[in-house]
């Protein structure tokens, strides 16, 4: 999975999408998660990455990454 | 070194243009404890979902009401409206500080008798009253605010063979300028219905017209309108006392004094729009003391508020059951408490609060209940912070209705319990059971399995 490569993100959880002009807002999760995904991190990486920092049981991440990533797909963030 | 505590990724588009001219609160409130007793533990003890009710609330609010009348008109008295919450320890609060009952059934009636309630501290309303509550009533020398003409001619025909004489009022309808007029209840005033009405009952000499009641409607948010009712009822009994010499006791305004909830469809919350007591008091009080009534035989004034002095005091826990996405990507959450439960959200927009540390950023979701109906829908567009399986959620203001008016459908009433004013815990209502359900059934031998 790649994100746009016009997608701009901020450390406050701002993102701009030059492509289309919208703005969105993340949360530090989602923030983290995209960043990451910008910097071209694999979903396990960035799985065991959240998984270390964060206290979250592995499926529900994962069943949390599945439906964000629908979300972005939605807004067309996704290549 | 301890993990952080984890939210699930969320990311909302901006929409520019479509600002929020009210701002945007840092945070997302929650609601951890209700009268110093945990939301978590509450549930821990009395399952998910339960109705809880602050004992506090209800004797803070009443004492508010009071106060807003009684320190503007002379003679005040209330009377507890028993549809709008009936759970005996409910109306006991009620009763402890001073409150009537006002009944509108026979089972009301008798509900309220069984509640320690003097007949003679009972008013009866509403448009069917049997020939056996009617005599219960006036034996008991209960208030009986007549509906219609039959009611009334079944009343003067009891008391052509009861000894005890029956002390009646009219239900009067009117126009007060607001939509809808409720004209199915009661004598109508503009038409001359309610004047007739009364010369009926002072002809008769059987009956003892006590006092003149109205009910305008429900959920009221303009107070002018009670000062409309006020003043046509003072007429009615300046003509009273002009023809027949006849002082009535009592002018009872009704109830429908909006409470705090936000009604559908309404732009801004009802917190900050519904008119407080004081505004009802000021209207209804200047009403009738700037009235032709003799000051010297100024009634009392009944008042048979509900809504208002109980939807505060109730709330309803309960859990999320599943988070989904709908096909458009719009965010669902699913709870288990439903419309059959919280029957007013089919009007009120609910204040629905997270019971335990929630993310500062929600995002648009529509809440579910847990039926297999497709209404079941407990709030259509909130911005509601994440929340994940077995969590916990708070309903605020539900007091009023929801455990007069639920549904048994397809699963099974939960516990009701009450937080006394020292913070103790008390089960007012234990939860059903199947065999509360089955046991009232029949099934003809014929169809007994073997």
């Amino acid at each position: 999975m790649k994100i746009n490569k016009n997608i701009a993100i901020s450390e406050s959880g701002f993102v701009f999408d030059a492509g289309t002009g919208d703005t969105f807002s993340l949360n530090e999760t989602g923030r983290e998660i995209l960043t990451q995904l910008k910097e071209g991190k694999t979903e396990a990486e960035i799985k065991k990455n959240i998984t270390d920092k964060y206290d979250v049981p592995p499926g529900i991440y994962e069943h949390n990454f599945h439906d964000f990533e629908n979300i972005l797909r939605k807004y067309n963030l996704l290549e | 070194m301890a993990k952080l505590k984890y939210e699930r990724p969320i990311i909302n588009k901006i929409n520019a243009g479509v600002t929020d001219k009210f701002g945007m609160t840092p945070g997302v409130p929650i609601i951890e404890k209700i009268d110093g007793v945990a939301v978590k533990e509450l549930i821990k003890d009395y399952g998910s979902p339960v109705f809880v009710i602050s004992e506090k609330t209800i004797r803070d609010t009443y004492k508010e009401a009071k106060l807003a009348f009684t320190t503007r008109y002379p003679k005040v008295q209330f009377a507890w409206s028993y549809k709008t919450n009936y759970l005996n320890s409910v109306c006991q609060v009620f009763h402890s500080e001073g409150s009537w009952a006002e009944v509108v059934s026979g089972f009301e009636y008798d509900k309220a008798r069984e509640n320690g309630i003097s007949g003679n501290k009972i008013i009866f309303n509403g448009p069917h009253k049997s020939k056996e509550d009617l005599t219960k009533a006036i034996k008991n020398g209960s208030y009986i605010h007549i509906d219609h003409f039959d009611e009334l001619y079944t009343i003067i025909e009891l008391s052509q063979t009861m000894e005890e004489r029956p002390k009646v009022a009219i239900r009067v309808n009117m126009d007060t300028g607001i939509y809808p007029r409720w004209d199915r209840f009661g004598f109508n005033y503009e038409n001359g219905e309610a004047w007739n009405a009364l010369k009926r009952i002072m002809i008769s000499e059987k009956l003892d017209l006590v006092g003149l009641h109205t009910h305008i409607g429900t959920y009221i948010m303009t107070p002018d309108a009670y000062g409309v009712a006020a003043g046509k009822l003072a007429s009615l009994a300046v003509e009273l006392d002009r023809k027949y010499n006849h002082n009535i006791k009592y002018i009872d305004m009704g109830g429908g004094f909006a409470s705090k909830n936000t009604l559908k469809g309404a732009y801004l919350p009802g917190k900050d729009t519904c008119p407080t007591f004081d505004q009802y008091a000021d209207a209804i009080a200047n009403a009738l003391i700037n009235s032709q009534i003799n000051p010297q035989k100024m009634p009392t004034l009944f008042l048979e508020t509900g809504r208002a002095l109980i939807d505060d005091a109730g709330y309803i826990l309960g859990s999320v059951l599943a988070n989904k996405r709908l096909a458009d990507g719009r965010r669902s959450m699913i709870i288990d408490l439903g419309v059959n439960m919280l029957f007013t959200s089919f009007w009120y927009e609910h204040e629905i609060y997270p019971a335990q540390n929630a993310g500062k950023i929600g995002e648009d979701t529509t809440i579910y209940g847990p039926l297999c109906m497709n209404i079941d829908v407990i709030r259509a567009a909130i911005k509601f912070p994440p929340m994940e399986k077995g969590e916990h959620i708070v309903l605020k203001r539900v007091g009023a209705y929801n455990v007069t008016q639920w549904m048994q459908f397809i699963t099974l009433r939960p516990k009701v319990v009450m937080i006394d004013t020292e913070g103790k815990v008390h089960i007012i209502r234990e939860n059903e059971t199947n065999e509360t359900i089955t046991s009232l059934e029949r099934v003809p031998k014929h169809l007994k399995l073997k």
